[in-house]
Order: C-alpha cells, then sequence, then structure tokens
C-alpha cells in the first residue's frame, strides 16, 4: 500500500465523519489547507538546515578538512540549528534612508516562490499536495517573483553595492530564465502534459534523460545560475560588490535570503528529478525513499560545481547564457519536433 | 472527493480580490515614489491571475505571471532602477497631455459599461471549461488551427521588435568602441 493512501483514508474517514454530524465540509477544507501548509513549511526548515550541514561538510571534505565537527557530537550534526538558534537572537537594523516597506518586505516575499514551488512537486507515489494541469509553467511563473523579492532588497536598502547586486542577480536570472524554460520544452513535447505528475508517469519505462540529454545538460547549467550557485554567483561577488543585494540585511531577514538560496537549490534539483530522471520511481524502494535519493544527488552534483569551478566573469557569464545555451536550447526543441514527427 | 469553494465563500472572494486588484491599481497612480508605484502594479497583475484561478482558467493565470510579473514588470522596474533622478522630487509625476488622456479612459469605461449591460444577469461566475479541466489542448489546437494567422502575425511583430532592439543596441556599442579606440 502506498504511504499516500494512508493519508488520504484517514483524510476521507475523518470527512465522512464530519459530514456525518452535519457539518459544513468548508471548515474541514480550511483544516487540510492549514495541515499542507504545515507540511511545506517543516519540510523546507529541514532540508534547508541540512543542507547548510551538508555543504559545509562537502566544502570541508573538498578542501580537505573537517567542515564542522563539535557541536551535538557526531560530525557536527546541529551545526545548523545552533546557527539558526544564534541569528534568531541578533538585532534587526534597518538603515536609516532605506525604503522601509519595501526593504522589510523583501526578505518575505523571496520566501513565497520557494513554498508556492513545493506545492506541485511530486515527492513521492501521490506525495503532493496539488497536480496542477499547468503543473511545470506555474513552476517557472512563481520562480519570477524572487526577481521581484532581489530588486526589492536592493532599492530599498539605498545603497549603492545593494542595487548593483540586485541589477547584476536580476540580469543574470532573467538571461537564464529563457534556456531553463526552453530546455524543458522537449520533455513537455514528449510527455505531452505539463502537470508534474503526468511527466513522472510518462517516465514509467524510460528516464526523459535518455531521450532528452541535451534538455538536462542545458537544464542543469541554467539552474545552477537560476540558483546563483558558483560558478554563476556573480551576484554575491565578495571581492567587487561586498555581498550584493543583501549586504545590509542582518539577523533573521540576512538568514531568509540565505535559506532561501539553500532552498532554491533544493527546488531546481528536485523538477530536474522530475522532469528527467524519473521522479520518484525506481525498484525495490518505496517512492518516498527514491525521491529524496535522487533529489540529493542532483543537490551533491550542484555543490561539487561549487566546490570545483572558479566563478565566471560577467561578460562570459552573458556570452554562455545568450550564445550556447540559448541557441543549444532551440536545437533540442527543433531535434525533438523532427523525431516526433517522422519517427 | 475534492469539495470546491461553497457558493457562499466564493463571492466573498471574488470581492476581495477585486478590491486588492483596482486598489492597487489606483496605488499605482496616486504614489508619489515610481518604484513604489511598480511595486502596486505587480500586485494589480496578481490579483488579476487570481481572478483567472477563481475562473478555473489556470493555463491564462500562469501566462499572465509569466508574462506581465516575470518579464514586463521586472522590466519596469529595471527602467526605473537604471533612470537617472527617478526619485528627484523636481520630475513632474502626472502628463502634460491629461485631457487626452481623460478623454480616452472615460471612452474605455463607456464601451466597458455597454458591454457588460449587453450580459444577461443570470451569466455564471465561471464560463463552461473543458471537460477534464486541462484547457491547455483546446487552447494549443485553436492557436494552430482557427487562429494561426493572428498568432503568426503576432509573432512576426514580436520578432521585428527583436530585432529592433538588437541593431539599436548594436549602433550603441560600435560607437562606444571607436571612442576606445581614440
Amino acid at each position: 500500500m502506498r504511504l499516500a493512501d494512508y493519508v488520504v483514508d484517514t483524510y476521507r474517514a475523518i470527512y465522512d465523519w464530519w459530514v456525518g454530524m452535519g457539518l459544513d465540509p468548508l471548515f474541514l477544507e480550511i483544516i487540510k489547507y492549514l495541515a499542507q501548509s504545515v507540511w511545506i513549511l517543516a519540510l523546507v526548515v529541514i532540508i534547508v538546515l541540512f543542507l547548510v550541514w551538508w555543504e559545509r561538510k562537502i566544502g570541508g571534505h573538498f578542501q580537505s578538512r573537517m567542515g564542522p565537527m563539535r557541536t551535538g557530537g557526531w560530525h557536527g550534526w546541529s551545526q545548523t540549528i545552533a546557527d539558526a538558534l544564534k541569528i534568531l537572537q541578533k538585532e534587526d537594523i534597518v538603515p536609516a534612508k532605506a525604503d522601509r516597506w519595501v526593504f522589510n518586505l523583501a526578505p518575505l516575499l523571496i520566501f513565497v516562490p520557494v513554498l508556492l514551488t513545493l506545492i506541485v512537486i511530486p515527492m513521492g507515489d501521490g506525495i503532493l499536495v496539488k497536480d496542477l494541469n499547468v503543473g511545470i509553467l506555474y513552476v517557472f511563473a512563481v520562480g519570477g517573483i524572487t526577481v521581484i523579492s532581489i530588486l526589492m532588497a536592493g532599492w530599498g536598502s539605498n545603497n549603492k553595492y545593494s542595487l548593483l547586486g540586485a541589477l547584476r542577480t536580476v540580469s543574470q536570472m532573467v538571461s537564464y530564465e529563457l534556456p531553463l524554460i526552453l530546455s524543458i520544452i522537449g520533455v513537455v513535447m514528449v510527455a505531452g502534459t505539463m502537470s508534474m505528475g503526468g511527466i513522472v508517469s510518462a517516465q514509467r519505462n524510460l528516464w526523459f534523460i535518455v531521450i532528452q540529454p541535451l534538455g538536462f545538460i542545458v537544464y542543469i547549467i541554467a539552474a545552477t545560475a537560476e540558483a546563483n550557485r558558483t560558478p554563476f554567483d556573480l551576484p554575491e561577488a565578495e571581492q567587487e560588490i561586498v555581498a550584493g543585494f543583501n549586504v545590509e540585511y542582518s539577523g533573521m531577514k540576512f538568514a531568509m535570503f540565505f535559506l532561501a538560496e539553500f532552498a532554491n537549490a533544493f527546488i531546481v534539483s528536485a523538477i530536474a528529478v522530475t522532469l528527467f530522471l524519473g521522479g520518484w520511481q525506481g525498484p525495490l524502494f518505496p517512492s518516498w525513499v527514491w525521491f529524496p535519493l535522487k533529489t540529493f544527488a542532483v543537490v551533491f552534483l550542484l555543490m561539487w560545481f561549487r566546490w570545483t569551478f572558479p566563478r565566471f566573469r560577467v561578460d562570459q557569464l552573458m556570452d554562455l547564457g545568450w550564445k550556447v545555451l540559448l541557441p543549444l536550447a532551440f536545437l533540442n526543441i527543433l531535434v525533438t519536433g523532427l523525431f516526433m514527427l517522422y519517427l | 472527493m475534492s469539495y470546491s469553494l461553497s457558493e457562499l465563500v466564493r463571492p466573498l472572494i471574488f470581492y476581495l480580490l477585486s478590491f486588492i486588484t483596482l486598489g492597487s491599481a489606483i496605488m499605482v497612480v496616486v504614489k508619489r515614489n515610481i518604484f513604489h508605484s511598480a511595486l502596486f502594479l505587480i500586485l494589480s497583475f496578481f490579483g488579476v491571475a487570481a481572478l483567472f484561478i477563481t475562473l478555473d482558467a489556470e493555463f491564462l493565470a500562469a501566462v499572465q505571471v509569466l508574462v506581465y510579473i516575470g518579464a514586463i514588470a521586472i522590466l519596469i522596474l529595471f527602467a526605473i532602477m537604471l533612470t537617472r533622478r527617478i526619485s528627484d522630487p523636481l520630475v513632474r509625476q502626472t502628463t502634460r497631455s491629461y485631457i487626452l488622456g481623460a478623454f480616452v479612459g472615460a471612452l474605455l469605461l463607456f464601451f466597458l459599461i455597454f458591454a457588460l449591460l449587453q450580459l444577461s444577469p443570470t451569466t455564471p461566475y465561471a464560463p463552461q471549461t473543458v471537460q477534464g479541466g486541462d484547457a491547455t489542448y483546446p487552447l494549443g489546437e485553436l492557436l494552430m488551427t482557427n487562429y494561426l494567422i493572428p498568432f503568426e502575425v503576432i509573432s512576426v511583430l514580436l520578432v521585428a521588435a527583436l530585432i529592433g532592439a538588437i541593431i539599436l543596441a548594436r549602433r550603441e556599442k560600435r560607437t562606444g568602441k571607436r571612442g576606445e579606440k581614440r
């Protein structure tokens, strides 16, 4: 029996009882939505705390260090929990000349796309909050909110480094959004649906990475840039613009940007798994083991990039996006279309 | 199994979304800080996207967010940030030809009211959508059959705009390089 079935059966039993009592099901619906929201929120917090620790361990080992070792005993497992508790107690500083509303809203807004995207990602057989018909399109649509949040942070801080960082981030994200979206069109063409659940079940026999290798490569490179990770971490090039759009933020607000970055790394990996690596499907183990396994493997790939490659220059970055990835993505669509027509 | 919004809540949500959409649209015009105006414009776009969702038009909602917020609004924000003197209080917030603007606005309002009066009062909230809910297939099919010519004309228009933008940018770059050589 699927894990999701237990949840669905329990809910159905409660629903029947509730309606049997003659009560309005609307209240139950609201409670259901609340429970789903709590699930998504808890998931984000746990994943991000783990990823920060993992990144530090991996980075450490890549540089022949141990990474955090002390807090919590076993390999410093509770280091990020301690860091989070510490950062919560930090003073919240708002610059005197800052645009208060914009400055304070930006760190909240950066988490909106993270939470909205996790709704449609199938994390196991039936484990997803809602399978939208326009699933993958919706993911990229809400992803645009990130850009607005970064622009707000850059502008609201009223600091030239923040503004420059924000402009850099946004020009990078806008440039790489095109190859990113175009790289998955091949998958949508082959699967014949935009729903995330539909794309996963279309890979029952064959993972799409086999028939869409070019799409996968373009996606991974563009996604690394979209998540602002090295070698595409120009937005926070410490040597050039201090730290980018978030210099003026401190305490919890800084943590929000920091955490959103890791959550985004997880999300782009989860989408890669859903679109190209068969989603939660796999032999032997249950689906809720396969999905995290594959996703963290892709996250590891991103971390591997980060600790291996040096940073790109701005002009190299734009060249790669517009002159290499974009034509390759178009080529992928063309080849996929020709194959579908004549084979 | 899944229970759609009850008939009581549906109008409530509609009025709430309309309030957000129209309220932020007014703020776009009223706000003195042009960056704030742009942010309220984004909120207004979101309201429209949410209204599309209540009408079961998921695809349109996603496209609304992708195109209007993901592209157009960000372009506006970018333009504001790259404009000099933008926070200067001496910059006029109103246009000089406001009489013409008011006339065009009134004309548009008149036609809208006229069109709304043609509707019967029994028009349902949501138009009957495709059975099964996924309207993307029929939409794509219509674009490739009945509406092929308008679709292609718009594509040509966009490509022309794209090429125009590239040519404008290229000229600037050329003069810049010459300047460097000197």
